[in-house]
């Protein structure tokens, strides 16, 4: 899936981003529950990554060569379940299944029940100690492959966050590259009432790592922050990309009571009008 | 099992049977394994000198990581190194491994069902001096609960080295529990460590005692005061508390419907309660447990603790002695 910047297609990746959106927002209305607005807000960087940036092969789920993505916010599962549907891992029917008995697509990514899925998450805070293990392990491999890691802006509240983030930068993982999805909600409301967690970029730079302060829907930011991210050396690369909860959707943009609610059949109507715009 | 380590059991036996802590046998057996396996890792939360995986670090410096005291990172860190192939083995005090970092084991060790061994070292009050924080006595309880997880408590040295050889082999989550003190050898030369095989020493008429850890040694000697009491009284080693030898123990409660537990662990959520939930549902017997009774451990000699707490010879021997005679 690597293709040189000059060849990129902006508005292709845009195109994508928008279908992903749908996707979430159908199989949430189906489900009947589970978390829109995270799963909205980084719709585009999971575009980027899957649509762009990574080296994957859904035939062979377990390819050697692959880049590893984890989803350290594992709520925003739907997001996650979209790229794979659409890139291939498996038929777009199962995103109809999502949440129910017997489903592959459990509330939170499972390992375990469905490929294409590096590590089962959900519990907040410890996908990035894990993105550290894969990295550390593929240096001792000499490969080439990268890492990737999504985490909220609310999760970052976990202690083992930084835990992770000393031990990234001790190690040099310059093979990692981490996203926040800073779209400033978490359940209980603005992340600035709840418990602060700015200044986010001095925070990652005090610990040791390259931070890229970017607008997370402007997919020309993201695509450059992902290919600035592989030159750096001798660091870690964390892009702290500024989002809107619920993107895409008016009427969930900035809602913070669409944390956790699936949109009514009403309302999935309403936004799928507005995506097709 | 290769043969190679099977002689080197055998020469640390014939070497005089000196006590060992397992934690001493686990640092070499670390770097026997190091040598035999390419994809070994070894990570520790900055207590590599008393966990003895330092002796790897030294020998192995390209696969060990020191994570520092971050117990919730090691876990996830080995989890990840596991994801690529390596066999990671991930260390620190029991306390702080199993209950630091449970939910950590749970959601990314366990639930995914990854290859990462649990080694922790400093269980149960014979850790002594450092007292009731560093004093792990819930471990095996927290590690049993989970689903995929395998737990085996080593009673001595040259059970600790097979102990270690064999998770090497076998797919899965593994807490393996070891201690800080030195402890006597128990297990014959000829002994072989499978998972979930306890080693019956004998089964007795009168009483049995179904032992784990350093309790095994005491249950032995304890035993032999019984006989000589005229009370015919077996020994289990229930090595590897999950999955749990049932065959044996449903051999020894046919025998005799009067069982005992001996372990340095809360008798609430450890060997007692194992074998307690199996029998009872299978077998029906008396189980008495002796082990910690819903308390913290305090500071002190190791040897002053295991009497204030109950877990010498002497106790075992009266506790058999009162339940015969009620």
């Amino acid at each position: 899936m690597k293709t040189d910047i000059e060849t990129v297609d902006m508005h292709l990746l845009e195109d994508k981003a928008r279908s992903l959106r749908i996707e979430i927002l159908k199989m949430l209305t189906e489900a009947g529950s589970g978390h829109t607005g995270g799963s909205l807000s980084a719709a585009d960087i999971v575009t980027a990554l899957y649509f762009y940036k990574m080296r994957y092969n859904p035939k062979d789920p377990k390819w050697r060569e692959r880049d590893r993505f984890i989803l350290s916010k594992g709520h925003a599962a739907p997001v996650l379940y979209a790229a794979l549907a659409l890139s291939g891992y498996f038929d777009k029917q199962l995103l109809k299944t999502l949440r129910k008995l017997g489903s592959p697509l459990q509330g939170h990514p499972c390992s375990r029940k469905l490929s294409g899925i590096e590590i089962s998450t959900g519990s907040l805070g410890q996908g990035l100690s894990v993105a550290n293990g894969i990295a550390m392990g593929l240096k001792i491999d000499g490969s080439s492959s990268r890492v990737y890691c999504l985490l909220g802006d609310g999760e970052i509240q976990e202690g083992q966050v930084w835990e992770a983030a000393m031990t990234a930068a001790h190690y040099r993982l310059d093979n990692l590259c981490a996203i926040i999805d800073n779209n400033g909600l978490q359940i209980d409301g603005h992340c600035c009432d709840v418990m602060h967690i700015e200044p986010i970029v001095n925070k990652w730079e005090a610990f040791g790592w390259h931070v890229i302060d970017i607008n997370g829907h402007d997919m020309k930011a993201i695509v450059d922050a992902l290919n600035k991210a592989e030159t750096v050396k001798e660091r870690p690369t964390m892009i702290v990309a500024r989002t809107i909860k619920g993107k895409g959707v008016s009427f969930f943009e900035g809602k913070v009571e669409y944390h956790g609610l699936a949109p009514t059949h009403e309302e999935l109507e309403m936004a799928l009008k507005e995506l097709a715009k | 099992m290769g043969e190679r380590v099977q002689k080197t059991e055998q020469d640390v036996q014939s070497a005089g049977k000196k006590p060992v802590a397992t934690r001493d046998a686990y640092g070499e057996a670390l770097i026997e394994l190091g040598r035999k396996r390419n994809n070994l890792v070894v990570l520790d939360a900055d207590l590599s000198g008393s966990t003895k995986t330092g002796k790897f670090a030294k020998s192995f410096p390209e696969r060990f990581f020191n994570l520092g005291v971050s117990e919730q990172d090691l876990i996830g860190t080995a989890s990840g190194l596991s994801l690529t192939g390596k066999l990671p083995f991930a260390s620190t005090f029991a306390v702080f491994e199993t209950g630091r970092a449970w939910e950590q084991i749970r959601q990314t060790v366990c639930y995914p069902n990854l290859n990462v061994k649990l080694v922790a070292t400093h269980s149960g009050i014979t850790v002594g001096e450092d007292g009731a924080s560093h004093q792990a006595i819930e471990d095996v309880a927290l590690m049993r609960v989970l689903p995929n997880m395998t737990v085996i408590v080593p009673a001595d040295g040259n059970e600790t080295r097979q102990v270690i050889h064999t998770i090497a082999d076998y797919y899965g989550p593994v807490y393996v529990r070891l201690g800080r003190a030195k402890v006597p050898p128990v297990m014959p030369d000829d002994y072989e460590f499978r998972i979930g095989k306890a080693y019956t020493f004998y089964i007795g008429k009168d009483a049995n005692i179904v032992a784990m850890g350093i309790m095994v040694a005491k249950a032995l000697e304890a035993a032999k005061l019984l006989k000589d009491d005229g009370i015919d009284t077996g020994v289990i080693n229930m090595s590897t508390v999950k999955p749990l030898d049932t065959d044996t123990l449903l051999k020894a409660a046919r025998k005799c419907g009067l069982l005992f537990t001996a372990e340095e662990h809360s008798i609430i959520g450890g060997l007692g309660s194992a074998v307690c939930e199996f029998l009872s549902e299978e077998h029906p017997a008396r189980v008495i447990r002796i082990g910690i009774k819903d308390d913290f451990g305090c500071s002190g000699k190791s040897e002053e603790l295991l009497k204030l707490y109950g877990l010498t010879t002497e106790n075992i021997v009266k506790t058999v002695q009162e339940a015969l005679r009620q």
